[in-house]
């Protein structure tokens, strides 16, 4: 775990994705559902997103993926990713973006692979495309792929089908799909929610590794303190679109403002394993 | 390892005697070439009164320990006594008289699942019951006195399940394990589908049914949701019970790898964040 300390100096000098005042509305009732999100995130950090379902956190990461759904409308504010302004991109400017410069796993991973095709060749197909790889490279790159994401024998794994993998092994082929044209920013949204806690923090560690080995910047979205606290250096809880607390993950977690972080923060220390833990020493 | 009773007589049970004792309880699924051990040698002791947590992964054969307990699997050797009587060898009709008396009741993942969808609230929790034979104006007084337990509202009486929040619905099945006096719950993954308000909600009845004395039976994936309520934690990995202790010795003292893998994988907010690589060996040790 890196030191929270250089965090305010490092991301205003080298912000690889900076929020600002990010206001989000639904055009279908002109009511804003998101007030106001700002964060700035540097290569190689994570920043991350605390809230319960309906808080906005979703739609914050797809307004910085561009992929917000029909009538939902960026209402004020700015997203720049590497310097620029990406909230009033064209379509075609944003299919180049997405996987190049930023990318994104989500909940439930096999919903997001075809059936009916060989996982490999997913993976494969976007190197084809992003990378413009030829048939035999982009096999090969997406064999290193799936090895770098430490699936055992990816050789047989990307000949599979995604019945035949476990949720935690399918969760790091999409992992792998979504760092294979090399990007600089990867969103998590609550890509471990649905896991068993020991390949919750198998998926955890690993994207840890890939942010550390190569300097990816991570946001992490959950449900659960506890899950961001484990690698964020900044966090922000989120509640019904508004930021009611954000600072370094240490200073949140020890000192909470707010009353719903405090709450958030009692529901572990209350019925969580912190109570049979010993305590970090610079409490 | 081995998985004693710890003599327990908080409560206040009427006797000292274990509501539920499995010995050497297995379970296969399937038959001849396609046969596959499920569980096995399973040996597990219940207090009048106590909170037990079994926790596993997905596979591990935890939600087939309930469904043996509950007479929906047959055990394919061992033992199953339930309040004093062997009931491993019964067949549907004495599994049928048993389940009447309520001595052992259940509340699964999904109430909309476990609860009839065409019954109201006051018809569902009135149901156990009326099988007993409780006249019908009996058993209205004493489901509202059961709502009150597990904090919910009259006006919620008329409703259909479809028709209430998760967290109600849930309580609901919670109420409805409750109204016969059981004195033994099993609850298996009994907060896994609710957000955190609810959840904690339903953690907090828990706690106050240990209170009065009722035995549970806790299941989940989730180390951190049993460790606020049970007494003891028996984990089950592969089909098999690896380790049995007091709740507090199992997080702080884990011996089996896989115990110790479970509790360095729990996201925690105080403590010190594991060290991966102390995670990634005993993932080899468990692997190899």
């Amino acid at each position: 775990m890196s030191t929270v300390s250089t965090l305010a100096e490092s991301t205003v000098a080298q912000a690889v994705l900076s929020v600002r005042d990010l206001r989000i509305s639904d055009q279908a009732n002109g009511r804003e559902i998101v007030h106001g999100v700002s964060f700035d995130l540097a290569p190689g950090r994570t920043v991350g997103i605390v809230g319960e379902s309906g808080s906005g956190k979703t739609l914050t990461c797809r307004a910085a993926l561009g992929i917000l759904p029909v009538h939902f409308e960026v209402t004020g504010g700015a997203i720049e990713l590497d310097g620029r302004d990406i909230t009033g991109l064209a379509p075609a400017e944003w299919t180049a973006q997405r996987g190049s410069t930023i990318s994104a796993v989500f909940q439930d991973p096999a919903s997001y692979l075809n059936p009916s095709l060989r996982v490999g060749a997913q993976v494969a197909e976007v190197i084809r495309v992003k990378k413009r790889a030829g048939r035999r490279a982009a096999r090969r790159q997406t064999i290193e792929l799936l090895r770098a994401v430490h699936l055992r024998d990816p050789e047989l794994v990307y000949g599979q089908y995604a019945y035949e993998l476990s949720g935690g092994m399918l969760q790091r082929v999409l992992i792998a799909a979504a760092i294979a044209a090399g990007p600089r920013v990867l969103i998590a949204d609550e890509a471990t929610t649905a896991l068993d806690v020991t390949v919750q923090a198998e998926i955890l560690d690993l994207l840890a590794d890939l942010r550390d080995r190569t300097g990816l910047a991570l946001v992490l979205v959950s449900h659960d303190l506890a899950v961001v606290a484990q690698l964020c250096d900044e966090v922000l809880v989120l509640r019904q679109g508004e930021v009611v607390e954000q600072g370094p993950t240490r200073e949140v977690l020890h000192h909470p403002r707010h009353e719903y972080t405090r709450l958030l923060i009692a529901e572990h220390e209350q019925y969580g394993l912190d109570r049979f833990l010993a305590p970090e020493e610079d409490v | 390892m081995s998985a004693d009773a710890i003599p327990c007589t908080r409560g206040g049970g009427m006797s000292t005697d274990a509501v539920l004792t499995l010995e050497g309880l297995s379970v296969h699924y399937g038959a001849r070439r396609r046969r596959r051990r499920v569980l096995h040698d399973v040996n597990l002791s219940i207090a009048p009164g106590e909170t037990v947590g079994v926790i596993g992964e997905t596979g591990s054969g935890k939600s087939t320990l309930a469904r043996t307990v509950l007479g929906l699997v047959r055990a394919s050797g061992g033992s199953i006594v339930v309040d004093g009587e062997e009931v491993a060898g019964y067949g549907p009709r004495q599994w049928r008289a048993l389940r009447r008396r309520g001595v052992v009741q259940y509340v699964f993942q999904d109430p909309l699942r476990s609860l009839d969808p065409d019954l109201t609230v006051a018809d569902s929790l009135a149901e156990p019951l009326l099988v007993q034979g409780v006249p019908r104006a009996e058993a209205a007084t004493r489901v509202r006195a059961f709502l009150d337990r597990v904090r919910l509202t009259e006006d919620l009486l008329d409703r259909l399940p479809g028709e209430l929040s998760g967290g109600q619905r849930q309580r609901v099945a919670v109420a409805r394990a409750l109204v016969t006096e059981p004195r033994l719950v099993i609850l298996d993954e009994p907060v896994s589908a609710l957000d955190s308000a609810n959840r904690v909600q339903v953690l907090q009845i828990l706690k106050e049914l240990r209170d009065d004395g009722v035995a549970l039976v806790f299941i989940s994936h989730d180390l951190g949701s049993v460790a606020g309520v049970a007494d003891r934690i028996a984990v089950l990995y592969r089909g098999e019970l690896v380790e049995t202790g007091a709740a507090r010795d199992v997080i702080a003292a884990p011996q089996h790898p896989y115990t110790r893998l479970l509790v360095r994988s729990a996201p925690t907010l105080h403590s010190a964040p594991a060290d991966r690589a102390e995670r990634d060996a005993l993932r080899a040790l468990l692997h190899a």
